[in-house]
């Protein structure tokens, strides 16, 4: 993944609240593998005539302005993958989906919080994002916004968790042989025929 | 002075980095047809499982509920078979399409004695928060950390704030565990306990049955919280002995969790409370779990509605095809669902079968049990004949109509009365209308054939 600190694209507005991971990608869509491309997913049962995103103007469209909520429910990624598929960098919003935002992070797709009434007004419009400065330009506004600061390191630095965990390999193996030592039933996942209450249905409730 | 989460983070930190971010010992994580992208980040790095004891495959999300032997959809038959391919490969326990113990993995895990007190569970499910009603701290996560936690066993995270939600006095008849998280859902918002680690608390928790604290820590992220648990009691100790995968030396195990509790005085950032005697019999109105309203009410009016969510309001009431000020008793229903993670338990079942026994239903519907194992304990007990006698369809077990992911969708228009955990447009299947609430309370929409009151229909029943 690669890092970015400074963004300027066309920002499209979509004024809805608790737009849900459900709506980003409807669920019959996920068995797809990623290579067939997830953008075309984008949405997909919200599009129709007069939508915001289809307009005109908005082609091109790579900064997504939403209201409070975005992202809530499933963890699929793949409701980052038909944004980041579809050309999208950055969503603003008021709130976010925990998970939605962090699996955002992991794609390089910024999750910026701050209120949106006065974006969702004039867009769309060309904005430029300083994630460094964390602040949103254009179309007469200056916005400052909010992201968690490791989340913005990661950002700015195209890390990738993988590589970065493998460095803490000792200290993670240290950590089993404690955790294996204090807690030994975690690895012990063989099924007990000789427990109480075995053969009979562990379905049956107490 | 530590409170419950505390203890359960503390206990899981390999490392913390300066900025603030802390690497997360993972002691189960659970994987499913879904998780096919993780997987298939592991492959383009030519890496392996780190720990495939503490992996365990579920099939539930994809699996079809009626004639298993021979998949026909061939999407779905790849997912199914992708999981098994992986699974294989990898070495991981798999419960299986064809395993007796198959199930909806937050039903089978807690249910195997594979979730316990104390643990970090991870599953790429974010209804994983389901684990924290036996004292664990679980959490969904997206595909990219599946992958980082099958390669690694860990799980970079920052830590929540903590919040305390105390249900205080006791539960009216007909009112339960699904009726207290639609509850505060509505009263704190969809997004009301965004970033915290909620701990259950009070009087009305304590009372609940371990399965009731699944369905309440289960719908902990439809409120936005990162996790939802409860202290383990005796309660959660006398439900855990005795379960297949329970430790060979309970005792001792169980020793350990004795201290799984907030100490008194410990602080939180957030305190809530709930008064029980405002708490009915709830149903959902509108698109987010946080339009709920118990059944005696009605219809929200955009017009009345403050500034800035008429509009939202309006949005929900022409996509569910309601009207302003209409009595929610008085709208129809096509059909009915009673499944899913959140309510297709043992005692879900019992619930809705006490209420329709002997009753025909007035509309289709289907019911899916949590596990195959629920399944078979209902037809034990004979739970299957009261639905099918009513004309309910009795199918077998996976996520199903709650998602729709395996073909069980409500079509486009429907109105559903359902036991599950979101009412999302089209969550169900494109222009599906979704009406969440407890199975009891799904169980008295069939009979009737429109939303209902369920405490008249409990006179002299169970």
């Amino acid at each position: 993944m690669t890092g970015w600190s400074h963004y300027r694209g066309v920002a499209v507005g979509l004024a809805a609240e608790n737009i849900d991971t459900d709506q980003l990608i409807p669920a019959r869509f996920m068995s797809a593998p990623r290579s067939a491309g997830y953008g075309q997913f984008l949405l997909h049962d919200l599009r129709g005539p007069d939508f915001p995103l289809d307009a005109p103007e908005a082609e091109g469209a790579s900064i997504l302005i939403a209201g409070r909520n975005f992202g809530s429910g499933s963890s699929r990624e793949a409701a980052v993958y038909a944004l980041v598929d579809a050309g999208y960098r950055v969503v603003v919003a008021p709130s976010f989906g925990d998970i939605f935002a962090s699996n955002a992070v992991n794609n390089g797709l910024l999750p910026a919080r701050t209120d949106t009434a006065a974006l969702l007004a004039v867009m769309p419009a060309t904005l430029i994002v300083d994630l460094s400065a964390q602040t949103i330009t254009g179309a007469g506004l200056a916005l400052e916004f909010d992201i968690d600061p490791v989340w913005k390191t990661k950002l700015i630095k195209g890390w990738d968790d993988i590589d970065m965990t493998a460095s803490h390999r000792a200290q993670i193996d240290t950590f089993a042989a404690q955790r294996r030592k204090q807690a030994p039933w975690i690895w012990d996942t063989a099924e007990d025929t000789t427990a109480p209450g075995a053969g009979t249905n562990p379905a049956g409730g107490r | 002075m530590r409170t419950l989460f505390d203890k359960l983070w503390d206990a899981h930190v390999v490392l913390t980095r300066e900025d603030g971010a802390s690497l997360l010992w993972v002691d189960r994580h659970y994987v499913h047809e879904g998780s096919h992208h993780a997987f298939a980040k592991l492959a383009e790095r030519g890496l392996a499982v780190a720990e495939p004891a503490l992996t365990i495959g579920v099939a539930d999300h994809y699996v079809p509920t009626r004639r298993r032997a021979g998949i026909t959809d061939p999407d779905i038959a790849r997912m199914v078979a992708t999981l098994e391919g992986n699974a294989a490969t990898h070495g991981l326990r798999l419960f299986g399409l064809a395993d007796p113990r198959q199930g909806i993995v937050h039903v089978t895990g807690p249910e195997q004695g594979l979730t316990l007190p104390g643990m970090l569970v991870v599953c790429g499910d974010s209804h994983t928060s389901t684990h924290g009603a036996l004292g664990a701290y679980g959490f969904g996560i997206g595909a990219t950390e599946v992958a980082h936690v099958l390669a690694t066993q860990t799980v970079w995270q920052k830590k929540p704030a903590r919040m305390r939600l105390s249900f205080h006095g006791t539960a009216a008849p007909g009112v339960g565990a699904k009726d207290m998280a639609l509850h505060w859902i509505a009263a704190l918002g969809a997004d009301g306990a965004r970033g915290h680690a909620v701990e259950y608390a009070g009087p009305a928790v304590r009372a609940l049955s371990v399965e009731g604290r699944l369905t309440l820590c289960n719908l902990s992220i439809e409120g936005g919280a990162r996790c939802g648990m409860v202290g383990p009691d005796a309660v959660l100790i006398d439900w855990l002995r005795g379960r297949p995968h329970a430790p060979a030396d309970f005792d001792r195990a169980a020793e350990s969790w004795a201290d799984l509790a907030s100490d008194t005085g410990a602080e939180f950032d957030r305190e809530e409370s709930i008064d029980m005697g405002a708490v009915a019999p709830v149903v959902t109105w509108g698109t987010s779990p946080e339009d709920a309203l118990p059944i005696t009410g009605t219809v929200p009016d955009p017009a009345r509605a403050p500034e800035g969510r008429a509009a939202r309001i309006a949005e929900a009431l022409e996509y569910m095809g309601l009207r302003p000020g209409q009595k929610l008793t008085d709208v129809a229903v096509d059909q009915v669902f009673i499944g899913s993670c959140t309510n297709a338990r043992i005692e879900d079942l019992r619930a809705a079968a006490a209420v329709i026994a002997g009753l025909r239903a007035k509309v289709p519907g289907m019911v899916s049990p949590g596990s195959s194992l629920v399944k078979a304990q209902a037809e034990a007990e004979g739970l299957d004949r009261v639905f099918t006698e009513a004309g309910l369809d009795w199918v077998d077990s996976g996520c199903s109509m709650c998602v729709g992911m395996n073909g069980d969708l409500v079509a486009p228009g429907k109105r559903c009365a359902s036991s599950t955990n979101r009412n999302f447009r089209g969550r169900q299947g494109p222009g599906a209308r979704t009406h969440l609430m407890s199975p009891a309370m799904v169980a008295a929409a069939a009979v009737t054939g429109h939303l209902t009151d369920v405490r008249p229909l409990l006179q002299g029943r169970a």
